[in-house]
């Protein structure tokens, strides 16, 4: 137990996850990095993106949406807006997702709404993330 | 007196007003049990975040820095009022806006202007009608609280801060003490104050703690975060007033169906009783007749 590291990942309407692991890594607003037991604290934003931990040499991937991430005390605590383990991702809906998005990414790009398309981005974004870590072929 | 029939004809209809009580009772009772443990889901994640807010906070920060946390004359404030969309449970949205009302006139005769942006509709229609200004109706989520409708409300309210239309925003939600206690309470959200985000944090010596690493730099992170604690806020105070209305009505439709009870008891003693005497009366009747037969 003196190896790993308590992780928990926290969003406004559940806990996604508590376990104790080896290693895991996050999408901080300036880069991805790992975290291992004993990391010094540590107070990152995060993107939206991939995260994965490690426990008993078994890798696991979340999709994380925006939020930050605090390492204090032996323990990591993920905020995020939304985080889904890769097996509970719902494969089609996040497809429906990316099609919408890409349709409203070309609608606003015609009526040249900046708002719009800064929206329809992120929600792109959000889609392709769940897409890649749910395994599917993008 | 009222006829046999009469009688018979309101205790049927008022069984029937219990039966329908009853049932919502019930409904009440297992949609509470939903909104509270809405509730609990969301604490980890909003105490997480004010200690983390705190964290920020001690680390030497200059408020004057923050937009969203710089004070100046309040010349217009804004009023978040948070009420139910239905309506069925007692005093609930009129304490509510009873409250909402104490305080807009209190901010009137301090010579401020008020608006209000209500989240549920008994709020939104009561105030459509007063002299105040509505400048934002969310309305028909309360059954359903999704984090991105306090994004929305929360966005509105940054905006018209930042923008110096509203000076001052406040939050006024039924706060969920308990199943028979709901409490409107008053919260200040914008600007936000120092000891609002200090929290338990701010009692502990400074020096006594681990230094942090920050990645960006805790003036970033913080820009990034106070908008996200605006709607945290507002999620808090719409979750507590969706349990709130829920208990409410559960403890509205519990007297309701007592009522119903007590009144089924008096009626039926008055329909026994008019019974008697009609047979009494008919009795006599008989009585009467076979003497005269005599």
């Amino acid at each position: 137990m003196a190896n790993k590291i308590l992780l928990e990942v926290v969003t406004p309407s559940r806990l996604v996850m508590s376990e104790e692991v080896e290693l895991a890594s996050a999408p901080g607003a300036n880069g991805v990095f790992g975290v291992m037991a004993n990391h010094c604290p540590l107070l990152a934003t995060l993107k939206v993106g991939e995260m994965h931990y490690v426990n008993d040499g078994q890798a696991v991937r979340l999709a994380i949406s925006g939020g930050f991430c605090d390492v204090s005390n032996n323990r990591m605590t993920v905020l995020a807006e939304s985080g889904e383990l890769a097996t509970e991702i719902d494969i089609d809906r996040a497809l429906r997702a990316k099609e919408r998005a890409e349709r409203r990414l070309q609608e606003a790009e015609a009526r040249k709404g900046e708002i719009d398309m800064a929206r329809a981005r992120a929600a792109l974004t959000r889609a392709l993330v769940r897409l890649h870590v749910g395994g599917a072929q993008t | 007196m009222a006829s046999l029939k009469d009688i018979k004809l309101k205790i049927v209809g008022i069984k029937k007003t219990e039966q329908i009580t009853k049932a919502m009772n019930m409904v009440a009772a297992a949609k509470l049990r939903g909104a509270q443990q809405r509730m609990e889901d969301f604490r980890p994640y909003a105490e997480k975040f004010s200690s983390v807010m705190g964290e920020l906070a001690g680390a030497g920060i200059n408020p004057k820095d923050f937009p969203l946390m710089a004070a100046r004359p309040v010349k217009r404030i804004m009023l978040i009022l948070v009420t139910s969309d239905r309506g069925l449970c007692g005093a609930f949205n009129a304490n509510l806006i009873k409250a909402a009302g104490k305080f807009l006139d209190s901010q009137k005769e301090k010579g401020h202007e008020a608006c209000l942006s209500c989240i549920g509709r008994k709020g939104n229609v009561f105030f459509k009608k007063s002299p105040f200004e509505v400048v934002q109706s969310t309305v028909g989520i309360m059954g359903n609280i999704q984090m991105f409708n306090a994004r929305q409300v929360g966005q509105n309210a940054i905006n018209l801060f930042l923008e110096e239309k509203v000076d001052e925003v406040h939050v006024l939600y039924g706060r969920f003490i308990n199943v028979v206690v709901q409490r409107p309470t008053l919260n200040r959200i914008l600007p936000i104050s120092t000891e609002g985000l200090g929290g338990a944090e701010a009692k502990e010596p400074k020096g006594a703690k681990a230094t942090y690493i920050y990645e960006p730099k805790p003036e970033e992170i913080l820009n990034q975060l106070m908008p996200m604690f605006v709607n945290v806020e507002i999620m808090h105070a719409m979750l507590e007033t969706g349990a709130s209305e829920q208990a409410a009505r559960m403890t509205a439709m519990d007297n309701a169906t007592r009522a119903c009870k007590d009144m089924i008891a008096d009626l039926t003693q008055a329909f026994n009783k008019a019974r008697q005497s009609a047979i009494t009366a008919e009795l006599m009747d008989i009585v009467g007749g076979a003497e005269a037969l005599k």
